[in-house]
């Protein structure tokens, strides 16, 4: 399983610290669909983040199938990267323009040192892939700027995917597509997820979606001790009061 | 009556270096006084073109062929001077994404005055037609004139350019994509803002992919596909019972519904096909569906359809 047990992650703004996540633990089994949902800027992305092992917290613990991760630097982190996988919201800004789509989808595995040797077997498991999330092997030839949005998160996927992650994240990974492509994107880790007994943390604003596929929903206010603080609302004039007794608890603990 | 804004057979193809992009084909809408018009589809069939070609702000690589009527001006055909005229004060746009459609380093005031000046008022007009829009919305000129535009809350951005769009008391606004990345409750207060909008007496074109929010919001709808316009009519009625294939499979697709995806992807917008753009995907196909584009036959109630299942009617 993985799982986030107790992290608390503070960032540094103008106002002075404020707190993001606030203690929050979470468990993604294998073989099922968890939700995460809450309002903006209650701490979604940033657990997120931690359990993908990009964000180091600032207390607490993340493990991987009874690994701990004790070291974060990014040596120590290479090994274990392909065991969770990340999904962003815009796919047009986390894929690297200068990329063709189809390198793109091979660079986690390049990145890892699993990269198949032979052309034709890059080739294949590149096809695989692509075919996989509905995508033609015309289209892994373009670079990001010559496909659609929709297509481009399926190469996302396609990217995450490729490293047979054991976890997957996916942040908003369908509120800038429409809902057929949001179907399709889903059905496809339906089908690895029945294979693989890939585990899922769904992070979304859309209750509905998550009431329909997720198996088990988690509201990251009930899982953090903190409130929804959003960085641009702690200077607006009803967020200062929410920033300020963020601070607040931060002092007494 | 006659309409307050007519699109007539619109086309607009951007020149690339892969060939046209065919963005619009032969779209035609009309906006009455007062009314809202929804226009829906997938990121791609043309939906942003559409509000960019109305209010002139297409870049220099695109053809543009048809004709496009507010109160009766040929908005195509308009110079740089007349078309300031119009820009803001007939046609306002909410742009897609406040935060980044606002300059980043100037304060707010500064922006909302210069935008209202722009519409032909004094600096006092201005400031009280700014303050009293703002008012409306909960937002007071003077606390947030000396606020940069990432210091205020995602609703609050979006109530600055709405206000913004509305300062110049336009005839139609053109929202874009309003609710894109917000979470429910930022929906929620846009979708009555924009209700509000409408409420006003303006008209508005609400550009969308959120098929909830088009729900919610009502009024009559225009879906659009690879391009084309491909089902028009009440809102109500679409989602009631959609009268083209594709309409009727993107609402299968709702996660409330069935969640099910369509197979296959629209066709490229460099090498449209002949025919239906819909047929290579669509489970009603028949024999005149590889073979020609339909026209919009009429279906019923105001309702019409791109789709030869409606043309012997």
């Amino acid at each position: 399983m993985l799982s986030a047990d107790a992290v608390t992650k503070t960032y540094r703004a103008a106002a002075g610290r404020v707190v993001a996540v606030d203690g929050a633990s979470l468990i993604v089994q294998p073989g099922t669909r968890v939700g995460l949902v809450g309002p903006s800027g209650s701490g979604k992305s940033t657990l997120a983040q931690i359990m993908a092992m990009l964000l180091e917290p600032d207390s607490g613990s993340v493990t991987i199938d009874g690994d701990r991760v004790e070291k974060w630097g990014l040596r120590s982190l290479r090994a274990m990267r392909h065991r969770v996988q990340l999904i962003f919201q815009a796919p047009r800004v986390s894929v690297d323009p200068r990329l063709r789509v189809g390198d793109a989808i091979l660079e986690p595995l390049a990145a890892s040192g699993m990269l198949p040797a032979g052309a034709d077997e890059r080739r294949a498991l590149l096809q695989s892939w692509a075919a996989r999330v509905g995508l033609t092997n015309d289209l892994l030839e373009r670079f990001p700027h010559e496909v659609s949005e929709g297509q481009l998160q399926r190469a996302c996927l396609a990217r995450a995917l490729v490293v047979c992650p054991r976890y997957l994240i996916c942040d908003e990974l369908s509120s800038m597509l429409d809902v057929s492509t949001q179907a399709a994107l889903l059905e496809a880790i339906a089908a690895v997820q029945d294979e693989h007994g890939l585990g899922l943390l769904l992070i979304t604003h859309d209750r509905v979606l998550a009431d329909a596929w997720c198996g088990e929903i988690a509201d990251i206010r009930e899982l953090s001790r903190c409130e929804a603080v959003d960085p641009a609302v702690c200077f607006s004039d009803d967020g200062g009061f929410r920033a300020q007794r963020a601070l607040e608890r931060l002092d007494a603990a | 009556m006659t309409a307050l804004l007519e699109v007539k057979d619109l086309s607009v193809g951007f020149r690339t270096r892969r060939g046209v992009v065919q963005a619009l084909s032969q779209a035609s809408v009309s906006v009455e006084q007062g009314e809202l018009l929804l226009v829906v589809g997938e990121s791609g069939s043309g939906k942003t073109v559409l509000a960019h070609s109305l209010l002139r702000l297409l870049p220099r690589n695109v053809d543009v062929s048809g004709s496009i009527r507010l109160g009766g001006e040929d908005v195509l055909a308009l110079q740089p001077d007349a078309l300031r005229r119009v820009r803001g004060r007939r046609m306002a746009l909410i742009p897609q994404s406040p935060a980044s459609s606002l300059n980043p380093v100037r304060r707010l005031g500064g922006q909302l005055l210069e935008a209202a000046r722009a519409r032909g008022l004094t600096e006092a007009q201005s400031r009280k037609r700014l303050r009293e829009l703002l008012g409306e919305l909960g937002l007071d000129l003077d606390s947030i004139s000396g606020r940069y535009i990432h210091q205020l809350s995602g609703g609050m951005q979006q109530r600055v350019v709405n206000a913004m769009a509305l300062v110049g008391e336009p005839d139609i606004v053109i929202a874009d994509e309003p609710t894109s990345g917000l979470d429910s409750d930022l929906v929620d207060a846009t979708a009555a803002q924009l209700r509000e909008i409408s409420a006003r007496g303006a008209s508005l074109l609400v550009i969308t992919h959120d098929l909830r929010l088009a729900e919610r919001l009502g009024g009559r709808l225009a879906l659009l596909y690879a391009s084309r316009i491909v089902e028009v009519g009440p809102a109500a009625a679409f989602f009631q019972s959609p009268s083209h294939p594709y309409g009727r499979e993107l609402l299968r697709a709702l996660p409330e519904r069935e969640g099910k995806s369509i197979p296959g992807m629209s066709p490229e917008l460099t090498a449209l096909p002949g025919h239906c753009a819909f047929a290579d995907r669509c489970p009603d196909r028949f024999e005149p569906c590889t073979e020609s584009v339909p026209d919009l036959y009429p279906v019923r109630d105001g309702v019409h359809a791109r789709c030869f299942a409606h043309a012997e009617r």
